[in-house]
This record gives structure tokens, C-alpha cells and sequence, in this order.
């Protein structure tokens, strides 16, 4: 679980080029929009396609993104409950 | 202030029509022209409904004379354009001081180059970058000297509120007297690259649209093309024209809030129909029509029907969106519904909202759902939003008797 | 006849490695690839904005050259927001971020982070957003910087008052080849200014200054 947010943090910084932020600086259970990160809609679309490239999930309902994406520690708990 | 501007024809080519006789034909009977995709080859076909022109670009090609290797935008543009100055003499329009502003949200480049098969299969076909810079910019001069109109020429991108833009600009450079008529509008065909784009967006219905309904779950993609001949006072006497309406006021605006997503409150919307308001010295209470961007997405109708409340409330005029019928045509929507405007105002009629049941939550917005005829239209507010926040207002209203 | 007549402020040209305002040599690097020229902009200006990594490279280019121009003018609060514009043109459309989109698509994966910026006028949201400009935007395509018909518009804006201040300018990029040239125009009534003529944009624009 530990390794899988570690890639999961740097999956994220690459796949949204955050690149004024490091990998460790996010926290497991920081808010990933608006106050946390700060990510928005778009950021949002790149991390379903990130979902789907790198754990082969798809996340057809773009209303659950707000719950999958809130934290490191949700997206994992759903990579894990979804991976088949 | 300076001249009047006269909307004195259109030409109009869409999912509903090749032409305006048959899609006011379309709205009377309720036939909306989004259907399984025809035309387009798509591995989403099944998936995506589209609002296909029911035309091949052979068809196209044998309807307007022209060559059908040339770009469907191309064939598009040039069909609706010639409807519109067909009762005109080109040369006889040259006299005067003539332009051609047109519109398209891929900016005068056609990408349906980039998904010829042929092209796609053909390795000797050369270098993709090179087949695209050249086209890049030449639709809207070869359309124009197809036309036979000598005189201005540009070409407007602005996303999905490029060609309300073209008619905007036609508008500003009569009423400025740099230009004495202007034939504006615009096109898009419908591509691959903008229904997977739009996709990855998550924002295109599975179904028929349903704008300005709380059930809304997205647009559907169109194509089409529309222009509208605008003349100033002095040009409308001199080829005896009878006016659709005029041209009575116009107003673009910024969101500036994000590269897609309207603001909550539709802050630029607002300005925008504020704006245009204004300029056309109008009072809420006379406006007879809006037809709104209405796109079905969750963000516009919401944001959008957001800010016809601050403006309208408590009392709205009818009010609806035609793109249950036409689809989003993106760069051409502004021009195909400034066309559906004018002629509203011309013939008395109100279009028909698709698919409505219930108002967007937290809204108390009404439209239209029946095809009037016989109504008094004197003054018609037509909403464009694209992409990078750009929002247009056009008001068109009844000439003076 | 107002005493506040449309004065050139100032300007700004990216091109080639090099950074001019005002005609003056601003900023120079060695580096030929325009994504890393770009990176250096942003460290060497301290340019505080994350969402500036997320940009294509138009939009990059556009926005740097706005905000270099800007810089401190605070042009949204000195005006109505609604009161200042911004008109620009180019000629090769977003086909830089065109060609990376198709070419993702043929791979399978396409970026809808990518697919946004498939548009010219996405540059202009972006100066927006940077600069709560909210007044008349128009993006045109045209084979050349054509700075007659620019001025035609942008004079037109002003003189109908519908705004007091604009950003004209020209922002072109294919590959690592781009020009981004952008002017401030804003009614002013200094005296001494250098007012809004043809002739004086075309001076500004021509004179790279000591390259």
C-alpha cells in the first residue's frame, strides 16, 4: 500500500506537470482540489486517464471523480478495491 | 453611432437541412438531425449520436460544383454562403466596399485532413506537418474568391463563439463605414479529433441532448455551416433589399475564470448579454426570444441559465436552445443561430426546445417547447459561448417599418 | 475632442531566445528548444504560477509575453475589468498542440490536458484568468502580422468606447519556431506619449533593439 502511493504521488506530479511540487511533499490524506493541491476540472479528465494507463480502471462516471480523487489515500483504496 | 446594420439574407446548411426551407421544415415536424453516425468513421459510432449533415462530400460536392477532394469545411462553407448572396451579383457587390469574415473553431484549418484514410494508409502521401501547414488559413480565401467577392477577408477563431464573433466584427466594420457589406459566418465539420477530444472532456451525451433540462448529460457534436448578408442603410436602398432585421446590438466579454468551464455565476455571460443589452438601448421586457447557447453540458446550462436570471428575473421572455436539433456545431453555432434568429423575427416564429421535463436544478427556466408560428418577434437575444471564456451577445430586432 | 486620446504604453517581443520590452534587451538565453527556454523564463522572472506548467507552448509563449508587458501595470484595476481587450492573431492556428493531440490519439491515449489548448483563443483566456481581464477578445487567423487591419479593429474598440484599454499583438508558434510581439494601448492623457498609430507599432515591432 505504501509503495502504491509513492508511485501514485509521482504518477500525479508527472501526469499534471506540477512540477513546483515534489512527490513527498503531498500528503496521503491531503485534498488533492481547490484548497490542497489546488487541481480543477481538467486536472480532474488527466487523472481518469491516469487511472486507466497505469491500473487499467475506468471511471466512466465523471460525478465519482470528486470522491476517488479527494486524497492519495482515496485513490488508492480504490485502485485496491477495483484492480482486477 | 453611425448606419443601421442589415441582416438582408441567409444561407444555412445543417443536420436538420441542406438549406432554410427544410430545417424550418425539421423544427415544424419535430425532426431532430442527431442520429447514429453516417458519414463520419468513427470506432465510436455506436456510442456517440451525432448531428451529421445527411450529406457526402460527393453529394456536397455535386450540389455546389465544386471539387470533392476539397475539405468538407470547405464544401460546407461554400454551400451556405452561396444560398446566402445567390440573389445578389457578385460583381455588382464588388462596387461597393465588400468583405467576407468567416469563422471556424480550428481557425480556417480543416482536420478532417488528418483522418483521410487515404492519407492515413498512403506512406507516399508526405509529410502530415506539411499537408496541414499548407491548408492552414486558405479556407476562408478560397471560399471568398469562389464567392467572387473581391474586397476584405479574415478569418475569426475563437472556439465555440467564433462566428457570432465574424457576424460581430461584419456589424462593428459597417457601422465604422469601413465596409459597406459583409457577407459572415461560419463553419466545422464534424472530425474525429474534436469527438474524441470532446470525449476525453466527458462531455458528450450517449443520447439525444437534452439542454436546459436537470436530466442533461452532455452535448452532441454537429457540423454545418451559415452566413448572414449584412449591408449598412446606404447598401440595403441601393440593391432594394427587404431586411430580415437588423443588427441592434452586439457585445463580447472574458469569463476569465477557466480554459473551459463557465464561471458558477456566468459572469461573462452576464456581461455579455449586458452589454449587448445596452448598446441596443432595450429593456429586458422587450426582448421577445433568447436563444441561448444552450449546449446541454452541466456547466453552460447552468452557468448560462445562472446569469439569464440576474438579468431577466422575475419575468423571461421564451426562450430555449435549437441544439437538440442541430447538434453543437461549434465554430458555425453562433451563425446557424443567428440565421434561426433573423428569420425568427422575419416569419414570427419561436423553435421548439427538444427534450424538456424539468427546469436545471436551482434555475427557473422555462423553454419553449412547441414550434410557434404567427407569434410577434420584434427583438431576438442569441447567446455564443466558447472555449478561453469567450461570450457573445447578439440582439437582433425588427426593422423599422 | 477628449483630451484622453489611445496612447502606445509600451510593448513586448519574444523571439529567437530573446526577450525585448520596450525595444531593450531584456532577457537572453543560449537554448534553442522553446519548452526549455520557456522553463528558464519562468525561474529567471520568478514567475510564481504553477498552472503556467499545464500551458502548451502557445500559451506559454502568449502568456509570458503579456505578463512581461504587464508587469505591475495592475491594468484590471486601474480600469473596469469589462473595459480592457484583448486582440490577437497568428497564422498557423494551435496546430503545434494539434499535431501533439493527433499524434497521441494515434498512440491510443489522448490527454484531455492536451486536447483544451486545441484552440488559438486559449491563449487569451489564459492572459484573462492571469490578469482578471474580463473586456472583448478576438483571436484572428491571418498569413502575416497584418498590423493595419489589427489597428483598423483595436482603434475601433477604442474610439466606440467599448474599451479603454487593449493588448494587440501577433503570438506564432510551430515546433521550436514561435514570435510573440504584443503592444498596450490604453486612452491616456498624457501629452507626451507615443500615440496609437500604424506607423508607431510597426516601429515598435521592427525595432528589435541592440540584437
Amino acid at each position: 500500500m505504501t509503495e502504491l502511493k509513492e508511485n501514485l504521488k509521482r504518477q500525479i506530479v508527472e501526469q499534471l506537470n506540477l512540477k513546483d511540487i515534489k512527490p513527498e511533499e503531498i500528503g496521503d490524506d491531503q485534498p488533492l482540489f481547490v484548497e490542497g493541491l489546488g487541481l480543477d476540472s481538467i486536472d480532474a479528465l488527466e487523472l481518469i486517464v491516469l487511472l486507466q494507463q497505469n491500473y487499467g480502471i475506468k471511471l466512466t462516471r465523471a460525478e465519482d471523480g470528486p470522491t476517488v480523487f479527494r486524497s492519495v489515500n482515496s485513490m488508492a483504496d480504490y485502485i485496491m478495491a477495483n484492480k482486477k | 453611432m453611425g448606419t443601421s446594420v442589415y441582416v438582408v439574407n441567409v444561407g444555412i446548411i445543417s443536420a436538420i437541412g441542406n438549406n432554410l426551407r427544410e430545417t424550418l421544415k425539421s423544427f415544424e415536424l419535430h425532426q431532430s438531425g442527431v442520429a447514429e453516425a453516417r458519414f463520419l468513421t468513427t470506432r465510436h459510432h455506436q456510442e456517440f449520436p451525432l448531428a451529421e449533415v445527411k450529406l457526402s462530400n460527393y453529394e456536397l460536392a455535386q450540389l455546389t460544383g465544386l471539387d470533392r477532394r476539397l475539405s468538407r469545411t470547405i464544401l460546407l462553407s461554400y454551400h451556405a454562403a452561396q444560398q446566402a448572396i445567390a440573389p445578389f451579383n457578385s460583381a455588382e457587390l464588388n462596387q461597393m466596399k465588400t468583405g467576407f469574415i468567416s469563422a471556424s473553431s480550428v481557425g480556417g484549418m480543416d482536420k478532417t485532413e488528418f483522418f483521410f484514410e487515404d492519407f492515413l494508409n498512403d506512406p507516399e502521401s508526405g509529410d502530415l506537418h506539411d499537408v496541414m501547414h499548407h491548408d492552414c488559413g486558405k479556407a476562408t480565401d478560397y471560399v471568398c474568391e469562389k464567392l467572387g467577392l473581391k474586397g476584405f477577408v479574415t478569418t475569426i477563431s475563437t472556439a465555440c463563439s467564433s462566428s457570432a464573433n465574424a457576424i460581430m466584427l461584419g456589424s462593428r466594420m459597417i457601422k465604422s463605414g469601413q465596409l459597406d457589406v459583409v457577407v459572415a459566418g461560419g463553419v466545422d465539420a464534424l472530425t474525429r479529433f474534436t469527438l474524441n477530444g470532446f470525449n476525453t472532456l466527458m462531455i458528450v451525451d450517449r443520447k439525444q441532448c437534452r439542454p436546459l433540462d436537470s436530466s442533461r448529460e452532455g452535448l452532441n457534436l454537429g457540423e454545418g455551416a451559415a452566413y448572414v448578408v449584412l449591408m449598412s442603410e446606404a447598401a440595403s436602398k441601393k440593391f432594394n433589399t427587404s431586411p430580415l432585421c437588423e443588427v441592434a446590438g452586439y457585445c463580447n466579454a472574458n469569463d476569465s475564470h477557466h480554459q473551459t468551464a463557465l464561471s458558477d455565476e456566468g459572469n461573462g455571460p452576464f456581461l455579455a448579454m449586458q452589454g449587448a443589452l445596452k448598446m441596443s438601448g432595450l429593456r429586458t421586457s422587450d426582448i421577445s426570444y433568447i436563444n441561448m447557447h444552450g449546449t446541454g453540458t452541466q456547466n453552460n446550462d447552468s452557468a448560462e441559465g445562472r446569469a439569464v436570471e440576474r438579468i431577466f428575473h422575475p419575468s423571461y421572455p421564451k426562450l430555449g436552445s435549437t441544439k437538440s436539433f442541430t447538434g453543437h456545431t461549434l465554430g458555425a453555432s453562433g451563425s446557424i443561430e443567428a440565421v434561426l434568429s433573423a428569420v425568427a423575427i422575419q416569419k414570427g416564429l419561436i423553435y421548439p426546445n427538444f427534450s424538456f421535463t424539468d427546469p436545471v436544478n436551482g434555475l427557473h427556466l422555462y423553454p419553449e417547447i412547441k414550434y410557434l408560428e404567427n407569434v410577434e418577434v420584434t427583438n431576438v437575444l442569441s447567446n455564443s459561448f466558447g472555449f478561453g471564456g469567450n461570450c457573445t451577445s447578439l440582439i437582433f430586432s425588427k426593422p423599422d417599418q | 475632442m477628449s483630451k484622453f486620446q489611445p496612447k502606445l504604453i509600451g510593448s513586448c517581443r519574444i523571439s529567437n531566445c530573446q526577450i525585448h520590452k520596450n525595444t531593450n534587451l531584456i532577457f537572453k538565453s543560449d537554448y534553442q528548444s522553446f519548452a526549455t527556454f520557456a522553463d528558464e523564463c519562468y525561474t529567471h522572472f520568478k514567475l510564481a504560477y504553477p498552472k503556467f506548467h499545464k500551458m502548451d507552448k502557445l500559451s506559454k509563449l502568449g502568456w509570458l509575453c503579456a505578463d512581461i508587458l504587464l508587469n505591475n501595470t495592475n491594468l484590471a484595476i486601474k480600469y473596469d475589468p469589462f473595459k480592457v481587450g484583448v486582440v490577437l492573431s497568428n497564422k498557423n492556428s494551435s496546430l503545434d498542440t494539434d499535431i501533439k493531440y493527433y499524434n497521441m490519439l494515434k498512440t491510443g491515449v489522448a490527454s484531455p490536458a492536451v486536447f483544451v489548448y486545441s484552440l488559438p483563443n486559449i491563449v487569451i483566456g489564459e492572459i484573462c484568468i492571469r490578469h482578471g481581464i474580463k473586456g472583448a477578445n478576438t483571436f484572428f487567423i491571418s498569413e502575416r502580422f497584418n498590423i493595419p487591419q489589427q489597428f483598423q479593429y483595436v482603434n475601433h474598440l477604442l474610439k466606440s468606447s467599448e474599451v479603454d484599454a487593449c493588448i494587440g499583438g501577433w503570438v506564432e508558434l510551430l515546433d521550436d519556431n514561435y514570435e510573440a510581439f504584443f503592444y498596450l494601448v490604453e486612452k491616456s492623457d498624457i501629452t507626451n506619449g507615443n500615440e496609437y498609430t500604424i506607423k508607431n507599432i510597426e516601429a515598435l515591432y521592427n525595432n528589435r533593439g541592440n540584437d
